[in-house]
Formats: C-alpha cells, sequence, structure tokens
C-alpha cells in the first residue's frame, strides 16, 4: 500500500499510476484525452428467469444481496437523492456484514454525515474502501491515512462516465425508492420519503449486474412515472422507511442573512445582467447554497425589472426557483436534485419541472450534454488560485471534508462563475496555488467575492462588456494581497505528508490531483 | 485548559465564537513565559499568532507568566486587543508601546465638516468580527461603538478592540466615528481613541451644552499632549426632553459641532410613549432638532430604524424624514444603507429642476445679468443657493457621476 509509483500530469501535479490495483491515465489536458473502447455492458439476462406475473418482491434486503449472489470484494453501489436522512445505504452494508462478507468497496454517488458509522464497517474489514464524494467524517477518516484503499472522487458526470467506460464495475446496486412496484418500476416523486428525482442511481440501474430496488411505498403495477425501470431490476424489497423525510428536504429553504454574501450575491446577478448575458431565452444554474440562493432572487428581481423571461433553469430547485417557474420567467427547470418541499411537490406536478440524469446533463463521454449549453453557472469553492484554479475538496489546512458534486461537469458553461467570499475567519480563498485543484483554471471565467469581481483575462469578451459598468472589476492579484495584509500575511504550508489518500478524477476519468494524508495538526 | 489560578482573562470561547479568541492568564514566578495555543487556523497562523501573542507580552515586560489562548480565526489585531485587556486585567501596565503597528491611515487629513452623512453603521465596540468588512457596504460612516452596545464588565476590553479597529481595519470610504459611553467613563475612553484620530465622536445621552464642552476639552488636552491636529468632529445625541429642549445650546457648544442627532427609544422613553413605526409621538422632537441645528448651521441627523427585515417601512421612514429637513440616519444592518441612501437621494424631477436652476444662474452670471429667470419665472437667490446644495450633494453621492468642469452643470 506504500508503495506508489507517481507521474506528473498535465496540470502540473503528482499523481499515482495505479490507484487500488488499477493502471490510470494521467490528466492530459482539458479536452485532450481521447478515448477508444467501447462502453462496458451488464451480462445479458433473460425474462425466463424472472416471473412472468413481474412479482421480484423478496422479504428482506439480506434476502436480496444473497441472491444476488454477494461475495467478498464485490462492489455494491448507492445515490444521495435521501441526503443526510438515507436509512437504506447503511443497512444494505451491514446486511452484508451480517452476511460475513469483507473487503466491499461502497460506490455511493455521495456520502452524508448519516453515513458515519460506514466508518465501523471499515474497521471491522467488511467495507475496504470508498469511492464517492467523502463529506464530513468520512473525508476526515480518510484524511488521516485510516481507509484502506485510496478514496476515488469524482463528479456526477465523472460518475456516469467511470460507470458506462467500465472504470468501475457495478456488482450489486441498491436503490432506494420513495415509491415503487414490485416489478422494480420506481420513481423518487411520490410517496412519503419523496425527493424529488432519482436521476444520480440512473447509470446503477442500467449498468449494474444486478440491481435491488428498496422502497417503503410499494405501489400495485405500474408505478408511474417509472424514473427506474423495472427491466433492470432484479428484486424489489419493502422495509418500513427508507429515510427520516424531515432530513431528505428541507421544510423550507432560507436564503442567507449575512451581508456580506448577499453582496456577493448582488454582484454575481448584477454582473449576469451587465455583462449582457441576462438576455432573453438565456439560461442559468445555481444550486442551493446560500449565496447561489440569494443571486436566484437578485437576478429575479433584475429579470421582472427588464421584462426578461428564461428559457430553462438548472436545479438543484428550490421554492425560489419553483416561484420563477410558476411566475412565468422561465419556460423549464431542467433538475438534477430537488432540495425542499415546495420544489418535491412542483417536480411531482408540474410538466415544465423535469427530472434529468447525470447522463443528460454532466456526461462527458456523452453526444453532447446539457452543461455546456447552460450560459452561466453560479458556483463555490474553498480556494481559488491566481490562475483561477479551484479547489472544493479540500480546506487550505489539506483536510479533505467534501465532494465534487456536479462541479467539475459545469465548468464547462458558457460563463462560469465561482462567488466566493474573499477571506473566512482569518483563512483566504484566495491563494497562490490551490491545495487540492479540482478545475482548471481555464474553465473558470469570473471570481466574485466581497472585495470585488475578478475576470479571467483570457475572457477579454467579458472583460469588455463589463468595462464601463460600476461593478468593482479588479485582478484576482489586487484582491488576493488586500486579503493578505488584513489577515497578517500569507499562511504558512498545510503540513502534510507524501502519503496518498485520494485522488480526484477529471470528467474524462483522467486523474487530475491527489490528496495527502494529514501530518501532525498545530494547535 | 486554564488551571484554577488564573489572574486574568478576556474574549470570548465556545464553539459558537467567530473571528475572535480567550486569553487566560497565570501568573508564575519562575518558567518564563510559556504560551499554550489552540486554534482553528492553528495549522496555517500558528507562528502568526504566538508572535502577536509574545511581542504584546513583552511590552508588558512580563517574564514568567502561563498564557491559555483559544483562538477561532482572530485577526492580528483581534488577539492583540485581549492579550492586552487580559494583562491589564491582571493588575500589569505597560513598559512600552502595546499597539499593533498602524496600517496607512485612508484619509489623514480628515473629513469635512459638511460631508455627507446619509448612512451611519453601528458595529459593536466588543465585537471584531464585524468590523472587517463593514466599509465594504459603503456607508457613508462607520460607528465603532463603545456604549448600549457593550456589556458593562467589557468596556475596558472593548475600547482596546475599537482602538485596534482604528488602527488597522480600512473602512473604505466611510468616516470613522466612536460613540463614547456617558460621563467620566466616556472621558476615558477618549484617552485611549482620540490618539488613533477617528473623525467623529459621538456623545450619548447629552442634555446640557456643557457635556459639550467637557468633551471638547478632553480632545484638546489629549490632543495638544500629543501634538496632534487632526479635526475630530463631534455629534451629540439626544435621547431626553431636556436634551431636546437645549438642542441649540448643546449644537452651538462647540465649534467642532458637526451634526445634532436623536436617539428615539430613550427619547419615548423619557416621555413614557410608545414608539410607533410612523413617529407621529416624535414628530416635534425631530422638528425642534431639525430647527435647532440649522440655526446653529450643522447637520440634522435621525435616530435609527428597528425592523431590518421592513424594508418598505424603511424606505417610508426615510422619505418623511428627508421632507422634514433630515440628512441622514443610522443603520443597524448592512442591508439598511442602499435603502438609506435611496431614501435620501433627490428625486429625479428635484435633481433635474436644480440642475436647470444653476445653469440659468451660471448664464445669467456670464452674461453679467443681476436677474436670474427660468422660462417666465423670476429665480430668487435662496433658491439658486438651494438648488446648487443640492447638485452638490447629488454629486457627493455619485448621481451625477464625475464633478464636473467648472461651469458646466449637464450631467
Amino acid at each position: 500500500m506504500n508503495d506508489f509509483e507517481f507521474v506528473r500530469n498535465a496540470a502540473g501535479r503528482m499523481v499515482p499510476t495505479h490507484v487500488n490495483g488499477k493502471a490510470q491515465t494521467p490528466f492530459q489536458g482539458v479536452g485532450r484525452f481521447e478515448p477508444s473502447e467501447s462502453k462496458q455492458a451488464p451480462p445479458i439476462r433473460s425474462c425466463r428467469d424472472y416471473p412472468a406475473d413481474g412479482d421480484k418482491q423478496v422479504p428482506d434486503l439480506k434476502t436480496a444481496l444473497e441472491r444476488c449472489g454477494l461475495r467478498d470484494g464485490m462492489t455494491i453501489s448507492s445515490h444521495h437523492h435521501l441526503r443526510n436522512g438515507d436509512r437504506v445505504a447503511l443497512k444494505a452494508l451491514e446486511a452484508a456484514r451480517d452476511l460475513g462478507v469483507k473487503d466491499l468497496m461502497w460506490f455511493p454517488s455521495a456520502s452524508f454525515p448519516c453515513h458515519e458509522p460506514v466508518i465501523d464497517l471499515m474497521e471491522s474489514g467488511v467495507v475496504h474502501h470508498i469511492e464517492g464524494s467523502m463529506n464530513g467524517p468520512l473525508g476526515r477518516y480518510t484524511s488521516e491515512g485510516k481507509m484502506k484503499g485510496l478514496g476515488v472522487l469524482r463528479s456526477h458526470g465523472g460518475r456516469w462516465q467511470a460507470i458506462q467506460d467500465g472504470d468501475v464495475h457495478i456488482d450489486i446496486a441498491v436503490i432506494a425508492a420513495p415509491t415503487a412496484d414490485s416489478f422494480g418500476n420506481a420513481n423518487g416523486s411520490h410517496g412519503p420519503s419523496a425527493c424529488g428525482s432519482l436521476g444520480f442511481a440512473l447509470a446503477d440501474s442500467i449498468h449494474a449486474d444486478h440491481v435491488i430496488v428498496v422502497t417503503d411505498n410499494l405501489v400495485p403495477f405500474p408505478c408511474l412515472p417509472w424514473q427506474i425501470q423495472g427491466n433492470n431490476v432484479d428484486f424489489v424489497v419493502e422495509v418500513d422507511s427508507i429515510g427520516d423525510p424531515s432530513k431528505i428536504v428541507s421544510g423550507t429553504t432560507q436564503i442567507t442573512k449575512s451581508p456580506d454574501r448577499l453582496l456577493i450575491a448582488e454582484y454575481v446577478a448584477r454582473f449576469v445582467r451587465d455583462a449582457g448575458i441576462m438576455k432573453e431565452g438565456f439560461s442559468f444554474q445555481a444550486g442551493a447554497g446560500g449565496i447561489a440562493l440569494a443571486f436566484a432572487q437578485y437576478l429575479k428581481e433584475m429579470m421582472v425589472e427588464a421584462g426578461t423571461k428564461a428559457r430553462f433553469v438548472r436545479g438543484g430547485s428550490t421554492q425560489y426557483l419553483v416561484e420563477m417557474l410558476e411566475e412565468g420567467l422561465t419556460d423549464f427547470i431542467l433538475d438534477g436534485q430537488t432540495f425542499d418541499l415546495a420544489a418535491v411537490e412542483s417536480i411531482a406536478t408540474n410538466p415544465t419541472h423535469v427530472p434529468t440524469s447525470p447522463f443528460t446533463s454532466y456526461n462527458y463521454h456523452g453526444k453532447g450534454n446539457f452543461a455546456s449549453m447552460v450560459d452561466a453557472v453560479v458556483l463555490g469553492a474553498t480556494e481559488v488560485d491566481v490562475n483561477f484554479n479551484g479547489n472544493v475538496n479540500t480546506h487550505s489546512d489539506g483536510a479533505l471534508l467534501h465532494g465534487i458534486g456536479g462541479w467539475q461537469n459545469c465548468l464547462f458553461s458558457g460563463c462560469t462563475i465561482l462567488a466566493v467570499p474573499a477571506v473566512r475567519d482569518r483563512i483566504p480563498v484566495l491563494v497562490d496555488e490551490v491545495t487540492t485543484l479540482t478545475g482548471p483554471g481555464e474553465l473558470v471565467d469570473v471570481v466574485v467575492t466581497e472585495r470585488g469581481i475578478a475576470i479571467n483575462p483570457r475572457r477579454e469578451d467579458l472583460l469588455d462588456a463589463v468595462k464601463d459598468s460600476s461593478l468593482p472589476i479588479r485582478s484576482l492579484e489586487e484582491i488576493k494581497a488586500e486579503v493578505e495584509e488584513i489577515i497578517g500575511g500569507k499562511p504558512q504550508n498545510p503540513n502534510l505528508t507524501d502519503r496518498p489518500v485520494a485522488v480526484i478524477k477529471w470528467v474524462d476519468g483522467t486523474v487530475l490531483d491527489t490528496v495527502w494524508q494529514l501530518g501532525d495538526q498545530d494547535g | 485548559m486554564a488551571g484554577q489560578s488564573l489572574v486574568g482573562e478576556a474574549g470570548r470561547r465556545g464553539s459558537g465564537v467567530r473571528s475572535d479568541c480567550w486569553v487566560g492568564l497565570e501568573k508564575t514566578d519562575s518558567g518564563g513565559v510559556q504560551l499554550n495555543l489552540t486554534s482553528k487556523v492553528g495549522d496555517l497562523f500558528g507562528d502568526s499568532i504566538r508572535k502577536v501573542v509574545l511581542d504584546t507580552v513583552k511590552a508588558f515586560g512580563c517574564e514568567n507568566l502561563v498564557l491559555h489562548v483559544e483562538d477561532q480565526g482572530a485577526l492580528p489585531w483581534v488577539i492583540q486587543a485581549r492579550v492586552e485587556a487580559a494583562l491589564r486585567r491582571s493588575g500589569l501596565e505597560p513598559q512600552n508601546d502595546p499597539r499593533p503597528p498602524a496600517r496607512p491611515a485612508p484619509r489623514p487629513d480628515g473629513t469635512s465638516q459638511d460631508r455627507l452623512r446619509r448612512s451611519r453603521l453601528y458595529l459593536p465596540g466588543n465585537e471584531p468580527k464585524f468590523a472587517v468588512n463593514a466599509g465594504l457596504h459603503l456607508p457613508d460612516g462607520v460607528i465603532l461603538d463603545l456604549e448600549d452596545s457593550v456589556h458593562p464588565a467589557e468596556k475596558d476590553a472593548a475600547r482596546y478592540m475599537v482602538r485596534n479597529a482604528l488602527r488597522c481595519v480600512d473602512f473604505g470610504p466611510a468616516e470613522r466615528m466612536v460613540r463614547i459611553n456617558q460621563d467620566e467613563l466616556g472621558l476615558e475612553d477618549l484617552d485611549v481613541v482620540v490618539p488613533e484620530n477617528p473623525e467623529m465622536i459621538l456623545i450619548p445621552k447629552v442634555e446640557t451644552s456643557g457635556q459639550i464642552e467637557q468633551v471638547q476639552a478632553r480632545i484638546d488636552a489629549i490632543q495638544k499632549d500629543q501634538g496632534l491636529e487632526f479635526p475630530i468632529w463631534l455629534m451629540p445625541i439626544l435621547e431626553s426632553a431636556q436634551g431636546v429642549e437645549n438642542a441649540l445650546d448643546i449644537a452651538l457648544a462647540s465649534p467642532k459641532v458637526a451634526a445634532l442627532t436623536i436617539g428615539l427609544e430613550d427619547y419615548t422613553a423619557d416621555l413614557g410613549v410608545v414608539k410607533t413605526p410612523e413617529g407621529s409621538e416624535t414628530l416635534w422632537a425631530r422638528s425642534r432638532l431639525v430647527n435647532a441645528a440649522r440655526a446653529a448651521g450643522v447637520q440634522a441627523i435621525d435616530s435609527v430604524y428597528g425592523d431590518v427585515a421592513d424594508e418598505a417601512g424603511l424606505l417610508a421612514w426615510c422619505q418623511r424624514s428627508r421632507a422634514m429637513g433630515f440628512q441622514g440616519m443610522g443603520c443597524i444592518h448592512p442591508r439598511q444603507i442602499r435603502i438609506i441612501h435611496e431614501g435620501f437621494a433627490p428625486s429625479e424631477k428635484e435633481l433635474e429642476k436644480a440642475l436647470r436652476i444653476v445653469s440659468a444662474f451660471e448664464d445669467a452670471e456670464a452674461k453679467g445679468l443681476g436677474v436670474v429667470s427660468l422660462g417666465t419665472k423670476m429665480i430668487d437667490r435662496p433658491v439658486v443657493l438651494r438648488a446648487q446644495k443640492l447638485v452638490d450633494q447629488a454629486r457627493d453621492a455619485g448621481l451625477l457621476g464625475e464633478p464636473a468642469e467648472e461651469g458646466e452643470v449637464t450631467p
């Protein structure tokens, strides 16, 4: 495990040549890697092996896993639409433990604090390692070098790419479904644990060797809409509860009250307007973070004032986007995930609020995807460096605390805007070089902070578009120097070892960067 | 963690604290200076934190001491203020100047008596986290408050915090104001803040001109002693019936008085009436203040609007306030600034008319005519002056773009 070979990739980062026993391609540069093989396909099945009456129900998860042929070293996948309320992923891994299975690879589309008990399963050898977005306690566990294998972090689109291209082979997909029938048709938009879309589980349902649907709302055939098609499903398990509804979606989503974050949001909205991006039929994407929500509200006011309407907006959706849809300010919401009750209600009832999947939205190894068709996207970051490179995975002390989400995929929009405070509690967000490279600076167009707006010099068109506006346009270096004076100089270098604990994959499956084990902490 | 023998402590601790720190001291007879540091930014700033702490200890000439510092991302000037407060609370006095290095003053010559004072943003003096970004919201002034927002037990600590904020924080174009305490405590506040050249002092609960004379005398004495000539303006706050009755005397008590303002919470309490969003119960007092201020040639500034969520109510209040003759008001949240600037701005119609009057006046001057006329109307001198003032203020407020060339008044 300690014998790694490294190679310097096109971004100048040292990355391991092998990850968890598989040879890797180092990052070649944006758009440089040429895939040459065919997509991975699951084994051919015959309906002679499935009940003719369509009833695939089995009594419990343990039985389902057993009948899928679960054994040591297999890969079990799950999705994160139930967010911090999810009860199914852990139940599946615990059922595997009860069957005496070891060395599994858990392959979630993202993890949450509710998945902290997986640490115990890694300690006892049931789970060998995780490939997925590692948040909070699991990220900390990984950072401290306690996980056996290397963590592999992928974007939502990158996860689809990895499954489709065969980089990751899923033996058994366990799909928590808010509503399903006994044939395996399933959706996320209905039922007591409704979460909206099930897009993150779609690739798993198509490509995994075996698929288990777990639901707490079993309805007679047919379950409509069938976001997951029962024709891909082996077994259906009914349980009392797949999750805690109060943690799956929030009752209401709150816009930030922080005056500094509101200021950033207002600058972003003014930029989108003054740069001429806000025009009839435009599109944008903003997530559910505090700044992004406030941005959407400011932009909405400006759209109303100017009489401008969008063709589509991309979710994560919230009540604020739903209001825009219902007030006629956009024709469609193309939704990746659904964050609050108003949005869940909307996606279930409004045909212009459309669920999407990482395939349509983000997959880099497809014949195009929606991300590059969006006019402007507003994203966050933990660090941005003077070359506009972004980091969303580690904090400045090097600790792995966040996944990638759709962040890398969104960088391909017409105007990628990172909306970040220039400093958080003395920690500067603008740095000489990012601790971890999550996204190459050539794809980041604008950085908006409370101390001014920096436009990537590559985007002469944007610089030109706002040159007569009243916006505080400054260079990134200038804002950075101002912050360094405030915080008492540049921070010390983080104390990191030369032992890798995880890798960051680029959207094409190549290795973009390495996350290193933390050294001894100061204070 | 600190032991039983703490002799002094300052600051705040716990997970809810941000951008601040806690300092506890133990005195010892031997062992030198020991520092036990825990910091959530220790990996990135551990060395810097240790230097600030030890430099301050050195200025106090301590040789044996155990310091416990729990840091939640405090900036260097904040750490210095907390360490200094803890040392002073232990009964120690500095032997050398302990203050942190001053950043270049943004405005070395001070501000003018009649500058734009539409908005002034209150910043609690003992809460450092709001200070650093206050100037980014572009208020006309910031008030570092030592009075009502500071707990009586923290008055000393707040003083060093405000002093350091004046030295180290860039408030941008905002005028830097300090609200001192009442009476003797307020005079002691002046000893600490006046050497840092604040541009204005707010004096609370003023009832007589004597209070202003006392403050002015103290400022003069400190400035004379330290060879300072920085212009420090005064803004008395009237917060009682008696204060309002004495408004004119108070405004005339010192040539440094630049504005009068009113504190409506205390004033309505003094009257025994309920404060309403419309403010009819304080109409007379506010009108009285405007008239006295005008008579004394100083600005009239309104109180604050307490409901941050009610933006429409604030805007309506500002518009009524401006119509009464006020030139600005206080803000308790940065999001109120933009609304206040909007509420105190002249309407486009007003501004357009003023520009036409000024233009007509300048035409008449150029032609050597004694009488100014606009269309068929003759314009009186006071009308021209009022128009000129409105145009000047609009230009200061950025409503007309850059100052025009001499003789040219079109926007």
